[in-house]
This record gives structure tokens, sequence and C-alpha cells, in this order.
């Protein structure tokens, strides 16, 4: 296939009027001994061909459409409705670029400010950026940020926070000289050389904290406090602005972006007002136009990689815009009823979920903790073992992490549970186990 | 026609979404020091939400409706078969932890896409977890940081960058840990070769390269400029953010690069999406891939593909392994244009950029008058003479209906505009924006204030951006 409108005669046309004989001269630049190199790649393909291969390809997986979901930890199935990828598809959104320029990309930055807005409304907190690459990149980014506005080069990390964003802040943290310590469980003792302390609610295990208190102590040491949350419990639960915390990131993948093997997602990163010169990212802010109309455009420009260079707050360019874009589509549409709705399905046949689970012969609650959407159980089987039998009755099993809890499995219940796939699951459990 | 903000659409009762029942019972409620009282989202109905939304995005230029000559960001045509092939419940619906054994097609195209990358490279290996071209960057240094370090090289410090760059690469540098340096680029636009060896020395780590530059150029001295860095210990870096104009024509490994990201939004063909989601791909020789991050798709003997983490991984830049749905759509744009259709991709973007310039040169400034690759930079300096600058231009250019290049980048260009045109435009389209053009340097001579006062064709005027950032309102709160 070919995307290339030019003919044979435009072609020959356009090289006449550069003043070359042919395309080759175009390249003389390129070293003569290495150029037009061997490309040892398949031969092309019609599109007729294509889909069939990536549709065999694509079947070779087994779905979230054909197997009942019980998998989460970071990555969550919820129901997404069809308006979002109808609009999101508008073409016009999605095959513009950043918004450089404001008066032909109002669609885009509306959207944008829109956006800021919702993700405001959710968390409790002043302001948030027009998006990060994902939860676990907004989470590193948040401590440097952290370490920035303090000057500390110590990160606390409470022990529960996804053990990927962990190695993700690692690999920020350390050509940087910061270093990353785990923090004890409440109170997170004395945190006077910390730069910040970073808790997730709810944590990598589904559980809860109280968070009542917990600000005062991380402020009273000069420090301040970054909270990872899931946006979809947020219908429910308490906004991290009302406890106090100081940056809140998020995966905002839950918020209408399929789970798509990983990506992309949407890092979500809000903060307090006093902060917004020290956030990375794009900033969309509201203006007016040379009549006095209001607008929208990005601003804060002077914190970013392509004024400041080498001092600007992060390197981060291209983001999740179109992520972002569906996250506040799937935010309009949910509206304040439907979130809260969603929130409260998940939390209700979570805890159905985990009752019966708990209920049969070997199984048991990994924690006496407070939960929202996932728990961890112990198993008499090994979980892998375990996901091997459920997958044989269409299931898709919970998170092996027998690496951290001695025969844990880390089961996740949304709103695309019904109660038939719960008790099901219960089913082939005590038969697996029997 | 002006569109309120979803705040001002809503009115409370409305609902866009129903949801089932509650079909379970109800469990006991969280302590009430857990729970919010409000949840402050706007309610509209689902018609709301469709209108206002379909009439923002009518606000936006984008390839689909306009020629968007973006220097840098390679604006080319988004096949609309890769989009499809995205949606497939078997790439779309598939959780990233299920069991390898059940997601074998997802891993297998991982895998391959991973070679193909490292073919068009010429470089041995891949990761494809960076979610974007300067996430690729810092991956990319933390490697030659690593590689130092494990050579007991720890104490080279120093980064050349060129004046040239993109502000990301000093900037993914300095994320790393590295001191920047910039360097000199010489009168044709090429990196100054005596000042870049003055500039080697045991502290040097590396230098990093966009090749073709941001002038649209190709490095003439690329050979020579490798051997330098790699004489005196360093490694070389490569922003591929123009690789769109040698695909086929040339491999970055062939010429000296060490290691590279790819940005497979720009030449692969992925969306932009309004400003994202990309994907950066990072490409290495073979003593760097033990340090790329991981995991990455392998095969083993018995043709089942696996995820694993490379030796001496740097660790991970984000969460499981990459944007994965950009990854399928840039697969499906190798698979259809193939390795002839690859190097036509160069050639007509390299013809597409010469041709523009042949016929803007006499209106123009060209800012280094040569042969260049896929993208042109003019410099408006013989406009500003009569008081109208690149940034006139530009917003002029939206009247006649075109979306404006990119402006005063590269910084060592005076009042710069980068026209970058990509192969998937036609002849016609060309000398459609190139008449344009020559009708704005005859206004900017006989009616400046024309060009100065511009846009007038847009629902809204140029927007005050001085007053956005002094008093910033960033939210409706």
């Amino acid at each position: 296939m070919t995307y290339v409108p030019n003919t044979q005669a435009d072609r020959e046309s356009m090289l006449e009027a550069i003043g070359v004989g042919s395309v080759e001269e175009l390249f003389h630049d390129i070293p003569s001994d290495l150029r037009q190199p061997a490309l040892h790649l398949p031969p092309a393909l019609t599109e007729m061909e294509l889909v069939a291969q990536l549709r065999a390809m694509a079947e070779t997986n087994a779905d979230l459409d054909h197997n009942a979901c019980f998998l989460g930890g970071g990555a969550y199935h919820h129901f997404v409705p069809s308006l979002v990828g109808q609009l999101v598809s508008r073409q016009e959104f999605y095959t513009a670029y950043t918004p450089y320029q404001a008066e032909v990309s109002q669609g885009t930055l509306q959207a944008m400010f829109e956006f800021q807005s919702l993700i405001c409304d959710l968390t409790g907190m002043d302001v948030a950026n027009a998006s990060h690459y994902d939860g676990a990149a907004a989470l590193a980014e948040a401590a440097l940020m952290a370490v920035r506005i303090t000057g500390r080069e110590r990160i606390a990390v409470a022990s529960a926070i996804h053990p990927e964003y962990r190695t993700t802040l690692q690999t920020y943290a350390r050509p940087l000289g910061l270093t990353v310590e785990t923090a004890p469980a409440m109170p997170p003792g004395d945190l006077s050389d910390y730069a910040c302390l970073i808790v997730q609610q709810p944590d990598f295990f589904g559980r809860l904290q109280q968070m009542g208190g917990l600000a005062d102590l991380v402020h009273q040491a000069g420090a301040l406090l970054v909270a990872s949350v899931d946006p979809i419990s947020l219908g429910l639960l308490k906004p991290p602005g009302d406890y106090g915390v100081d940056i809140v990131i998020g995966e905002g993948q839950p918020l209408g972006l399929p789970v798509s093997f990983g990506g992309p997602y949407l890092g979500l990163f809000a903060c307090r007002q006093a902060h917004i010169r020290q956030m990375p990212g794009r900033i969309v802010g509201e203006t007016v136009d040379s009549r006095g109309e209001r607008g929208y455009t990005l601003t804060l420009q002077a914190r970013e990689q392509h004024i400041r260079r080498e001092r600007a707050t992060s390197n981060i360019c291209t983001n999740q815009a179109l992520a972002a874009l569906t996250a506040t589509v799937y935010l309009a549409a949910m509206g304040r009823q439907g979130l809260r709705q969603v929130a409260r399905l998940c939390y209700h046949k979570a805890h159905y979920a985990a009752d019966r689970i708990s209920a049969l012969p070997g199984f048991s609650l990994a924690f006496n903790a407070p939960f929202y959407k996932e728990f961890a159980v112990r198993c008499p089987l090994a979980p892998a073992e375990l996901n091997r039998r459920l997958l044989e009755r269409r299931m898709i099993g919970g998170l092996d992490i027998s690496d951290l809890v001695e025969g844990g499995w880390l089961v996740c219940v949304t709103e695309m549970n019904t109660r038939q796939q719960i008790d099901s699951l219960v089913d082939a459990l005590a038969e697996v186990t029997r | 026609m002006k569109e309120g903000l979803l705040s001002e659409l809503s009115a409370p009762g409305r609902q866009g979404v129903m949801l089932p029942d509650l079909d379970v019972p109800e469990a006991a409620l969280l302590p009430e020091s857990f729970l919010r009282e409000d949840l402050p989202l706007p309610e509209l109905s689902q018609v709301d939400v469709v209108r206002h939304f379909v009439r923002l995005s009518q606000e936006n230029f984008a390839i689909d409706t306009v020629f968007y000559p973006l220097g840098s960001c390679t604006m080319k045509y988004n096949p609309k078969v890769n989009e499809e092939v995205a949606r497939l419940s078997g790439f779309s619906q598939v959780h990233p932890y299920q069991a390898q054994e059940t997601v074998q097609g997802a891993l297998r195209l991982l895998y391959d896409l991973q070679e193909y990358l490292a073919e068009i490279t010429g470089l041995a290996s891949t990761s494809l977890q960076p979610a974007a071209g300067a996430q690729g960057e810092l991956t990319g240094m933390l490697m030659i940081r690593a590689y130092h370090e494990a050579k007991g090289q720890g104490h080279r410090k120093r980064v050349l960058v060129p004046d040239s760059a993109h502000g990301t690469n000093p900037s993914s540098a300095a994320m790393a840990g590295y001191q920047v340096v910039s360097v000199g680029h010489d009168s044709e636009g090429d990196v100054d070769l005596t000042q870049l060896r003055e500039l080697m020395g045991p502290d040097l780590a590396g230098l990093m390269l966009t090749n073709p530059n941001t002038l649209g150029l190709f490095e003439r001295h690329i050979v020579e400029v490798c051997n330098a860095v790699h004489e005196a210990g360093g490694l070389v870096y490569g922003d591929g953010a123009n690789l769109n104009a040698i695909l086929g024509w040339a491999k970055p490994g062939d010429l000296g690069f060490d290691v590279m990201h790819l940005n497979l939004h720009k030449t692969f063909s992925t969306p932009h999406g309004g400003g994202g989601p990309g994907a950066g791909p990072v490409c290495c020789r073979d003593f760097l891939a033990p340090y790329l991050p991981g995991p990455v798709a392998v095969r083993d003997g018995d043709g089942r593909y696996t995820l694993r983490q490379p030796a001496e991984a740097v660790g991970r830049v984000r969460s499981f392994y990459g944007n994965f749905l950009v990854l399928v759509r840039a697969y499906a744009y190798i698979r259809s244009l193939g390795p002839e259709g690859l190097r036509q991709v160069a050639e007509n973007a390299v013809i597409n950029a010469n041709y523009l310039q042949t016929r803007l040169d006499d209106a123009y400034q060209v800012a280094f008058p040569r042969r260049c690759m896929h993208e042109t930079v003019l410099s408006a300096s013989r406009q500003k003479a009569h008081g109208v600058r690149a940034w006139d231009i530009a917003k002029r250019l939206i009247d006649y209906g075109f979306h404006p290049p990119t402006v005063y980048f590269p910084l060592i260009v005076h009042e710069a505009l980068m026209v970058e045109p990509t192969e998937t435009e036609s002849k016609d389209t060309m000398d459609a924006f190139v008449a344009a053009m020559l009708a704005i340097a005859r206004e900017a001579e006989e009616d400046p204030a024309l060009v100065q006062g511009a846009p007038r064709s847009t629902r809204l005027g140029r927007l005050d951006e001085v007053t956005a950032a002094r008093k910033p309102r960033l939210c409706w709160g």
C-alpha cells in the first residue's frame, strides 16, 4: 500500500523545478557507501491482507469481551459508554497536534481546560495539568517536583504503592542522586529530611488507610504529601484535597480507556495553587482574544523544555492528550450521578465477592482492613495454578501476588462483573480446590 | 459558534448514561471519614455531551481537514485501517497482567516490531516501553550512563548538545544527571567540527544529535562527528524525530549512532491526538542491549513469546510495556508499506520539501541555502523589515486555510518558519501553499497591517497569552 499522492509525472516536474536530474541527487549528503542499504522487512500488504493477518494475531489473545475479568493491579476493566469512542474518534481531535496555534485549536484547548477542571473537581485540588504519560511516570515526576520545592533529596514511600510505580520512581531518582526509602506505616516517622511522603489510596492491595492527621505530620516536618489515587474510587471516597495532599497523581485509564495490554493510559497530575510554577507538563489557561472574547491557550510555558531547555521542570513534550480527551468525555457523560453509581457498584460487588470467597474452605482475606474494589486473598492453591483452572472456564483470575503475600491472590471486581459472574467464580474456586 | 463550558451546560438531575441496578446485597458502608460529601461533576444529557464535543472538534484544524506543515512534527496522513486494527478486541480488551500464554498474539506483535525497528535503524535491540520521544531520550541517556558506570567511567558527566537541538535533548540529559554543553554550527548548518573536537575530553559522556538536524539538513560530517565522540570514549545518542527523511536511505546504526529513539507518531503515522499519545521506542547497539528498560518481548527456541527484563536494565520508565495500541498502529503501517514503501516515504517527503524551498526562495530567506531533506527552514527576516514577523505570517496562513508551520524554532534561525510537508501531500497542495506564502510576502510589503492583524477568518482573534500567564485561570472553579 502507498499513501503517497504524487504521480510519476508530478515527481518529474517537481524534480525539474528543483533542478536535479534524479531523486538520488537529493540524498547526496548521505555518504555514498552508506546510502540505500538493504532493508530486510516483510513485503507490503494490501488493506485486505493486513486486516486478515492482524485479526488472526488478535484472535490468539484471550480478551475481556469473551472472558470474565477479575484482574486489576493498576489496569481496570470498566464500562465505556459508546459515545466516548465515537466522539474521541472525531478526526478533528484525532489528527491535530499540540495546540501551539490557539486560534485553530480551540476545540482541543477548551477540552483540555475542561479536563483540568474535572480533575480538580474530582480530586479537590486547585490545578491540574493537561496529562502525563501514565500513573507511574506521573508519580516519578511528582517526587521530582517535591524535591525542587523543598530542596531535599530523600523521598519516602509507603510500602504498599504499586511495585511498578516504585521501580519507575527509582529509575527517575537514581541519576539525580536522590534516595527512595520505604516509610514505616502510620505514623510515618521523622520526615524532616525528606522532600515528600508518597502514599497510595486505595493501596496496591486495595486497602484504604485513615488519612486524618497524616498531612499535618508531613507538613510539620516541612515535607509534602503526595497521593496516588484511583479516579473511579473518588466517586465515593473523600477527595485527597480534603485530607491535605499537596500533589495528587493517578492512573486515569479507568476513565473511559480500555485496558489495551497496558497503554496508552493517562497520567493524572494535580497540585496546590502555590506550586503551579513547579508543575511539569502542559497547562491550558483561560484568556481573551483581541476582541475581548473568552478563549483558551497553552500557558505558563516558561516551565517547559522548549523554552527553558536543561533548566525545565521536565523534559515532557508529547503527552497523552487524546487519553485526556477520552477522560473528559467519559466524565461528562457519566456526570455526577453516573460516576457515583459506578463507584458504588464496584464497592458493593467487590464486598459481595470477598464475603463469598473468604467463606470457602481454605480461602481467607489476607488483610483485616477496609477496602474498595480490590482485595487480597490467601488461597489453598498456587494462584498461578488457580488462574490456569479458571481460564478453562473463561475467567481471567486475580493477580498472583504470592511473591508479596504468601499464597496471595489480588482480586478485582468492578461494575462489569455481574452477580452471575461472581457466583460462577466462587463455584469454580470451590470446585478446583475441592 | 461560541460553545459554553461543560459546567455552564450542566443542570441538576440530567443524566447521560444509566447503569444497571445493584444485583448483589449491599455491603456495610465505609466509616464516614472515608467518604466524600459532594461530587461536584457536571450533569448533562447524552445529546448535550455529543453536541458539545462535536462542536468543539469543529474549532480545530487537523490533518484530515487541512495541510498541516508543522515542522519537526511530521504531520503525515494517518491511515484509517490502522485505527480499525487497533480497536480489535484481541488488542484493546487484553489486560497487561494476563498470563503470557493468553497473550501470545500481542507478544508476537511486540517482538516483531522490536525486530523491524532494529532493522530500520541498523541497530541490534529495541525496547518499546518509552511513552513518547522525550521519554525515549531520557531512557537512552540513562543507558549511556549505566554503560559508563559499569565500565568504571562514572566520572563522565558532560553531554554535548548542538545549539539547533530540540529543547527536549538538553532537558532529558539534565534529567539523566548530566551537565549539558552546547555545540555550535558552521556556516553551512552542520555541527561545527572544530568546536566539537575542542570539547572532547575525559569527562565526555556523549553527544545527542538529530540527523537530519532541525534545520532539515543532513549532517555531512556525521561519520567524523561520531568517530570523534567514540575516540574520546563517548557514545552518540540519536534523536529520531526526523527519521522520516532517511527511511530506507540510510540506517543511523551505519552512520555511527549507538542508541536512539523513534517517534512512532511522526515517522510511523500514528495519530498525534491533539498532543499525544505517541510512542518513543529506543533502539541500541549490542553492547547497550543489557541496559534497555524492560520488559522486552523475546522468542524462545520453541517459538513461544515471553516478556523478559534485560540483565542490567536501567529500570522501567513507566508501567507495563509501552503505549501498546500505538505500537499496533505502527506495526500495521510498516507491514502495509513494506521496505519499498518506506523508501518511497523518504523520497517523496524530501522531494516535497525541496520543491517548497525552491518555489519560496525568491520571496523568503532560506536559512541555509542548500538542498534540504524532509523540511525547510525559512526566515522572515525580509518581511521583518516591513514590521511583519514570522508569528504574523503564521497567523495569516490560517486565513488562507493552512495550519501554520513551526515558528521561532530552531532557535538559531532569526524569525524561523519551519515547514515540513511530508510525503502524503500532493504537488497540488504544495502549489496552493506556495501561492498563499507568495501572496503573504506581497501583503507584507504592501499592507503589513493586514498580516499583523491576522487571523480574521477564525471565531476568535489572537489570544492574549501574556495575561493568560500573568493571571493564570486554569480551571472553572
